[in-house]
């Protein structure tokens, strides 16, 4: 389908965003890399007025790092990241989660920004934000605030962006010494959306689990941190013994909702065993 | 600040095949329908229109894109190449005839958008193996599902690029 008739503009600075945001109200949408946006459209499950086109705005498209930090612009593209050294380097979950978003000619044009703005349960990028305890850098009219990943997602395509609000970066602690990180998704096919899917960061210390954060995708309107599993994990040495209390702690912290495909139950299962596939990983 | 008035068509220039394109063109104009209805360039299909099929598959500013997922305005000041262009110039010589010679193609109808999938990844992936062939063209979609030749074709011409031979394609 094509999609409705909308006005469109392409600013050159953030003050003349929030004047368009503010001058249209809900009727604005934010465009980045469109890479969900216009599909949205084309389906005529959006109808916005105006489509702010924010590519041209200057200063957000770096990867950068300074101290213990990294930076990732809002309109840093997919395959920036997923060909970044540095990202690899630093910030390794993230370079895991990169190939499982869509395909290649999609990573091209899509956004850092976009994916997390957009808020889609089953996206890749919240739930590495959430397990790695990122920050995002929201811009409006008044100013900067930042908001925690883990108090960003509300719901289902719902952040805590506030009208008249740009997403303008992340923020993470790159990874300490010992951290190690796994993404492990379960899709119907190659690029799609996942099923299910986890984002795990942990410290191995002398062959034991501390620090764990599972981050779980497509197991609820938002990301679903396992905070009951990771405490059952903290200081359990690796081993058959621990996957199988991890996986049997699970169910205290999601409750995942069916898909057109999978019923609450196989979703936890599938669960369950993407999480065994992790914590081997991590031991590894 | 471009385009703030509502409800009026956008000045848009694009180098189109390396000729420069400027056109009045309504935002909710998709890029290959743009290229398809008002430049006449039918070599770009549209499939599903919401990103999932690759039919529409062109190459802007040098990257690999989706046709229905980018507004024609989007391409204001960039270069943006079709299977028109690339074969015209020659660029594609080696993959058509691979296609042609392994029977690459059934009805035809995908068979614009894995060209240009194919020739980003000869391009930037001269070492691919068969898997990394597949992951490359996982976003084209073939529905006569005929990947196993289309997946063999690419993989000729890129044995022939690493020996250096010119295509020499035997059955």
């Amino acid at each position: 389908m094509k999609a409705p008739a909308f006005a469109y503009a392409k600013p050159a600075s953030l003050a003349e965003v929030f004047t368009l945001l503010q001058q249209h109200g809900e009727g604005a949408k934010l465009l980045a890399g469109g890479q969900s946006l216009i599909a949205t459209l084309n389906l005529r499950l959006s109808a916005p007025d105006i489509l702010v086109d924010i590519t041209g705005l200057p200063g957000l498209s770096a990867i950068s790092f300074s101290k213990d930090t990294a930076r990732i612009g809002a309109l840093v593209t997919h395959r920036e990241l997923e060909h970044s050294y540095e990202i690899a380097q630093h910030l390794p979950l993230l370079a895991q989660a990169v190939p499982h978003v869509a395909h290649i000619a999609i990573r091209n044009v899509g956004t850092f920004g976009g994916s997390i703005a957009m808020a889609d349960p089953a996206a890749e990028y919240p739930a590495v934000c959430v397990a790695l305890d990122a920050q995002f850098v929201i811009a409006g009219a008044k100013g900067e605030r930042r908001v925690a990943a883990r108090e960003f997602f509300k719901g289902m395509y719902e952040t805590a962006l506030q009208p008249g609000e740009v997403l303008i970066a992340g923020e993470f602690k790159i990874a300490a010494k010992g951290y190690r990180s796994a993404f492990v998704e379960l899709a119907r096919r190659h690029g799609d959306y996942a099923i299910v899917g986890l984002a795990a960061h942990a410290n191995t210390v002398d062959g034991r689990y501390a620090d764990v954060r599972l981050a779980f995708l497509g197991a609820g309107g938002e990301p679903v941190l396992a905070r009951a599993t990771a405490a059952a994990l903290e200081g359990k040495a690796f081993g058959p013994d621990t996957i199988a209390l991890a996986q049997a702690t699970l169910a205290r912290d999601l409750d995942p909702p069916a898909d057109l495909y999978s019923s609450s139950a196989t979703k936890l299962h599938l669960a369950r065993v993407i999480t065994g596939r992790a914590l081997a990983a991590l031991a590894q | 600040m471009t385009g703030t008035n509502m409800n009026h068509d956008i000045e848009t220039t694009i180098t189109l095949n390396g000729k420069p394109v400027t056109r009045r063109i309504a935002p909710r104009t998709h890029l290959v329908d743009f290229l398809r209805d008002e430049m006449g360039l039918t070599g770009s299909h549209t499939g599903c229109e919401h990103g999932v099929c690759g039919a529409c598959t062109v190459r802007m500013d040098g990257k690999i894109v989706r046709g229905c997922l980018t507004l024609a305005v989007q391409a204001n000041g960039r270069r943006v190449d079709t299977i028109e262009g690339l074969s015209d110039s020659g660029e594609l010589a080696a993959i058509q005839k691979a296609f042609h010679e392994r029977n690459a193609l059934q009805c035809g109808f995908c068979t614009p958008g894995m060209l240009m999938a194919a020739q980003d990844l000869l391009l930037h992936k001269p070492d691919a193996n068969r898997e990394e062939i597949r992951e490359h063209i996982s976003g084209n979609y073939c529905r006569c599902t005929g990947y196993q030749a289309i997946v063999d074709a690419i993989e000729i011409v890129l044995t022939q690029n690493r020996s250096g031979k010119k295509s020499q394609v035997t059955a």
